[in-house]
């Protein structure tokens, strides 16, 4: 069990800060690391690999400074964003190599199980430079797991992987993550760390924006009110229960349902079956609308 | 410190794809000249050091020590998988040790070899050929070691390689004598003059200083090597 722990981490490039003031703790399971381009992911990414020195702050994997540190990559591992690799060499020869520069006593046994486990075994002995990008990625992460890290960083890895393949990287990471390890990964598509991960952290322009379950986080946004689309058997009777409560916000009648607004989530999930049962109407379909990550992320950015 | 992993990996980049054929070239120019200029000149003595000493030493060895040695860490830090090297928990200086080692082996191969061929089939060279070679192995050291150290230092480094040998070297040191304190070249060519004194060499340096300096170049540049590689960085996108 490891922990990444960041404290007060700036970092600047002249006059450009890109990282400004962060403190969190990365600990075992699955965070996501979410973001817009050039809101300082990679920074932070690259700061805990060590390819980084903080301008300000310390940052250190259980207690230990990652920066001039190279000890810390036989418990580390990274996938980078960009995908050059070793392209003359086959997929094999590049993840058995990363097992003997790790010094693995058993280096070709090794790489067997990393790539096994990330399913590339059928095209392991061709050419990296055949492979698509997405087998890229993926003979990337075989190699930053060949030494079976206790904490594996990952750069964007599902740039370019079909929808099967990123099912698979989902299902992988998330079982890494259960098996104790801290598995952090970058990226700005929203759907993939709501799939993957509970745990967030929201870096928007440099700095620290949430932190946490990302449903926790929308909950506390009380200023902005949630949205649910209500469908009944009567939705004007609805319609003008619920505009008497405190907690609605607003309403609005569409074709599709009721469009309703409220300010309190735990309030209006409470109560909204208690109405309808009381105005003897039908409830058919009760959808959070914007509980979505895009909504927390767009939200923040916004504040 | 040497590391066979990082070493096989760097000569497959370096002589793949028929880079090897390319890194060879120059060499058969100088041994198919050789040939030539035996056939035209057989009873002619003062060409080999002439033609061996300028061509070997002023074209052939710096700029294939400066195609190798900027290659075999440079391109990959520039293409970006050098971090697959350094994610690991391999010594900084096992990796500039073992890159310079490949560098140096493999210059010695393309450039030191071949005068030593080219010297053995000139007319009445046999010991210019080994003085030539033991100069030129002592200038791809040096030459391999200063220009790993420009591929770390710099992103432009074959354009600081091409100044330095031409004008530094091919240019400055020829009219300013005190400018061959740092000329690579003329360590080679001491070394080479000390072995088998020939005036055609032009040697400006004698054995003791050509040795010395070459020692302290080529230690300095991979200490130095070492270090900025420790501190290598990858960047982000400022925000």
């Amino acid at each position: 069990m490891s922990t990444i722990e960041l404290r007060n981490v700036s970092r600047w490039y002249g006059n450009v800060v890109a990282v400004n003031d962060i403190t969190m703790d990365i600990g075992p399971g699955v965070t996501g690391l979410l973001g817009p381009n050039g809101a300082g992911k990679s920074t932070i990414l690259h700061m805990i690999a060590g390819f980084l020195e903080p301008s300000k702050g310390t940052l250190t994997l259980d207690g230990t400074p990652t920066w001039k540190n190279p000890g810390v990559y036989r418990r580390l591992g990274l996938v980078p964003e960009r995908d050059s690799v070793y392209a003359f060499l086959t997929g094999a020869e590049f993840v058995t190599a990363t097992a003997r520069l790790h010094k693995l006593t058993d280096p070709k046994r090794s790489a067997r199980w990393a790539i096994d486990l990330t399913e590339m075994s059928q095209a392991q002995d061709r050419k990296i430079a055949t492979y698509s990008k997405g087998m890229r990625q993926r003979i990337k992460v075989a190699a930053a797991l060949v030494h079976d890290p206790e904490i594996l960083l990952l750069d964007e890895p599902f740039n370019g992987m079909d929808p099967r393949q990123r099912l698979h990287m989902m299902d992988l990471l998330t079982r890494l993550g259960e098996e104790g390890r801290s598995v952090l990964f970058s990226s700005h598509i929203l759907e993939e760390v709501e799939r993957l991960s509970g745990t967030i952290q929201v870096m928007v322009a440099g700095r620290l924006a949430a932190s946490g379950d990302f449903r926790a986080i929308r909950r506390l946004m009380t200023s902005r009110p949630h949205v649910f689309h209500v469908k009944t058997t009567d939705d004007r009777r609805l319609a003008a229960a619920l505009v008497g409560r405190d907690y609605t916000h607003a309403v609005e009648l569409t074709s599709k349902g009721l469009q309703v607004r409220t300010s309190d989530f735990g309030a209006f999930c409470a109560q909204i079956a208690v109405i309808t049962r009381d105005e003897n109407i039908r409830l058919t379909e009760l959808l959070p609308t914007d509980e979505s990550l895009e909504s927390v992320f767009g939200y923040l950015i916004a504040n | 410190m040497f590391n066979p992993t990082v070493a096989a990996i760097t000569a497959r980049a370096t002589l793949g794809r028929r880079r090897a054929v390319f890194l060879a070239l120059p060499a058969v120019i100088l041994i198919a000249l050789t040939l030539v200029l035996r056939a035209s000149h057989p009873g002619d003595s003062s060409w080999p050091a002439n033609v061996l000493g300028d061509f070997g030493f002023s074209v052939l060895l710096p700029l294939t020590a400066l195609i190798i040695g900027t290659g075999v860490l440079g391109a990959e830090i520039d293409d970006g998988s050098v971090v697959h090297l350094l994610a690991t928990p391999v010594r900084r200086a096992d990796v500039i040790i073992t890159k310079f080692a490949v560098a140096a082996g493999l210059t010695a191969l393309f450039a030191a070899l071949p005068e030593l061929i080219a010297g053995l089939i000139a007319p009445h060279s046999a010991k210019l050929a080994w003085a030539l070679f033991a100069g030129a192995l002592v200038g791809s050291v040096v030459y391999s070691a200063v220009f790993v150290l420009a591929s770390v230092v710099t992103t432009r480094a074959i354009a600081f390689g091409l100044l330095y040998v031409a004008v530094w070297e091919g240019l400055l040191s020829n009219l300013v004598g005190g400018v061959r304190i740092l000329s690579i070249a003329h360590y080679s060519l001491g070394v080479a003059n000390a072995i088998y004194p020939d005036q055609n060499l032009q040697a400006g340096l004698g054995l003791g200083t050509s040795l010395v300096l070459a020692i302290v170049i080529t230690i300095g540049g991979l200490s130095l090597a070492t270090r900025r590689l420790e501190t290598f960085s990858l960047t982000g996108d400022p925000a």
